[in-house]
């Protein structure tokens, strides 16, 4: 019996969406506020060391599902269960502060994703060695060229894990060099045996290649789950159809 | 729950609250020739401006009108920089709160703690002025401490209701900026409201604004040797209690919805 680390049930989010207001509208008045529900109930559990793929159509409640798996936002109804799992949604450079060094930006960066001071200082070295920025790693983050930026942000993600990632779209960055660099190192992390990995990707080569399973939502609902190779050739069918 | 939730997350995020406010701090003065030493420059001039414009242009005779400027001026800078911020904290944060999990109030908390420092600053030189001027102090100056814990107390209830509707209503940050400018005024930050005002309106003043209250207080406590208004202070600290759990509550109910509206 492989050991369950993700257990969603009957998990519905609606977002309560209020128009902004604007002065001149307000003596209009009528209703500002709208109910859209992104997810309709879904369950599904998911085990240690899986690689699972989300596909759907745009507004299908992928990236709703991830964020809500990753906490960031909370259901209506229904439950998620991480068994205790760390977790983290792959975000790159969030929170950084320009004008200081790339140093203080790890740790900033590191904080915010929910890491503690002593995790993040023994992975300092690290991930300053695989941004490549050496000497310029104590210099403000302002002075960095895009790619240095990037490879920075990058670092200071995939160097972080967690027992449960969720990826959105997976991220190459840089020049060629570090776009192959990268995304070795994605694939080393999602094909990592301990961790439990879900993506989102709207290319099927890709999921093709890395998922054990394939969750296919459709208007907030599971239209399908099952093996990759199945779900997938299904899938293609239908968006080719639908494309005709 | 929510206010179990709150403590439990402060602790949790204690470590990454004060090294962003370090770093909001340092971000501001990197690349500055006088780097912190703006941080004191900055309000000392301010003193002086409000001093010259209070005794010269004005001609008031309130006894140790330096000091009284420059402590008005700092209680309501504190108040002033977070309440005008507060509306458009979460559109000002965007990429954090669409892309992580955190406690949407963090970034109030980071912003009073950055206000927070200066406001310690400018109370250091007040100290500074005192001994200048040799204000006789009396026991009296430790009474300065409720009235500022009740100024953050109303600041930070009042900044959590405004950074939650700030996301609903566009204009609020514009609406608090000019009541703001009113409540300045209103204030008495380089004149004393009861010998401006005269009668039932000033003392009104002092009771209906709790900025009024706490910068009334901390003169009182500091410069006069005489107590604030206690009655006042504890009515402004149980209002300013009641509007943070409020605010706790509103902002952690809706903070699901505030990723998808920003």
């Amino acid at each position: 019996m492989m050991e369950k680390t993700i257990e969603v049930k009957d998990l519905k989010i609606s977002y309560r969406t209020m128009e902004p207001v604007k002065i001149k509208n307000l003596l209009k008045g009528g209703k500002r506020t709208s109910v859209e529900q992104a997810v309709k109930g879904i369950s599904f559990d998911i085990h240690k060391g899986e690689i699972v793929g989300i596909i759907g159509q745009n507004g299908s409640g992928k990236s709703t599902t991830l964020r809500c798996l990753a906490g960031i936002i909370s259901p209506d109804s229904g439950t998620v269960n991480l068994f205790g799992n760390s977790v983290s949604l792959l975000a790159i450079g969030v929170g950084f502060q320009k004008e200081l060094t790339g140093r203080v930006n790890i740790m900033l960066s590191g904080l915010l994703m929910g890491f503690s001071e002593k995790e993040i200082l023994s992975k300092m070295d690290e991930i300053i060695a695989f941004s490549e920025l050496g000497k310029y790693i104590d210099k403000p983050v302002s002075s960095y060229s895009s790619g240095m930026h990037s490879r920075l942000a990058f670092a200071i993600t995939a160097m972080l894990d967690t027992q449960i990632l969720l990826i959105d779209e997976i991220l190459s960055v840089g020049d060629a060099r570090f776009k192959k660099k990268s995304k070795n190192k994605m694939q080393e992390l999602i094909m990592d045996k301990d961790r439990t990995v879900i993506m989102i990707s709207h290319s099927t080569e890709t999921l093709r290649s890395m998922c054990d399973r394939i969750i296919w939502l459709h208007q907030g609902e599971i239209l399908k789950i099952g093996k990759t190779n199945e779900i997938l050739e299904e899938y293609d069918k239908f968006m080719t159809s639908g494309i005709k | 729950m929510y206010l179990k939730r709150f403590f439990k997350d402060l602790t949790k995020y204690k470590k990454y609250l004060v090294c962003a406010t370090k770093a909001t701090l340092k971000s501001e003065v990197t690349g500055s020739y006088l780097a912190w030493l703006w941080w004191i420059i900055e309000p000392f001039c301010f003193m002086l401006i409000y001093t010259f414009i209070s005794e010269v242009v004005f001609k008031r005779s309130t006894s140790y009108a330096s000091i009284f400027v420059f402590l008005g001026l700092t209680v309501w800078d504190f108040f002033n920089k977070n309440i005008s911020a507060s509306a458009g904290l979460l559109k000002s944060n965007k990429g954090i709160v669409t892309k992580i999990y955190l406690p949407k109030y963090l970034m109030l908390l980071k912003l009073m703690m950055v206000n927070g420092f200066k406001m310690l600053i400018s109370l250091g030189i007040s100290f500074l002025l005192i001994f200048f001027y040799r204000v006789p102090l009396s026991w009296h100056i430790i009474e300065a401490v409720p009235c500022l814990a009740m100024l953050l107390i109303i600041t930070f209830g009042v900044g959590c209701v405004f950074m939650h509707f700030g996301v609903y209503i566009e204009d609020l940050s514009k609406i608090i900026r000019i009541a703001l400018r009113l409540v300045f005024y209103l204030t008495g930050v380089f004149y004393d409201i009861t010998d401006s005002i005269k009668g039932a309106y000033g003392e009104l003043l002092l009771k209906i604004n709790p900025v009024a209250v706490a910068m009334d207080g901390c003169r009182k406590a500091l410069i006069y040797s005489t107590s604030p208004n206690w009655l006042m202070i504890g009515i402004w600290s149980a209002v300013g209690i009641l509007l943070s759990i409020w605010g706790i509550v509103i902002v952690y109910k809706n903070e699901n919805n505030y990723g998808k509206i920003l």
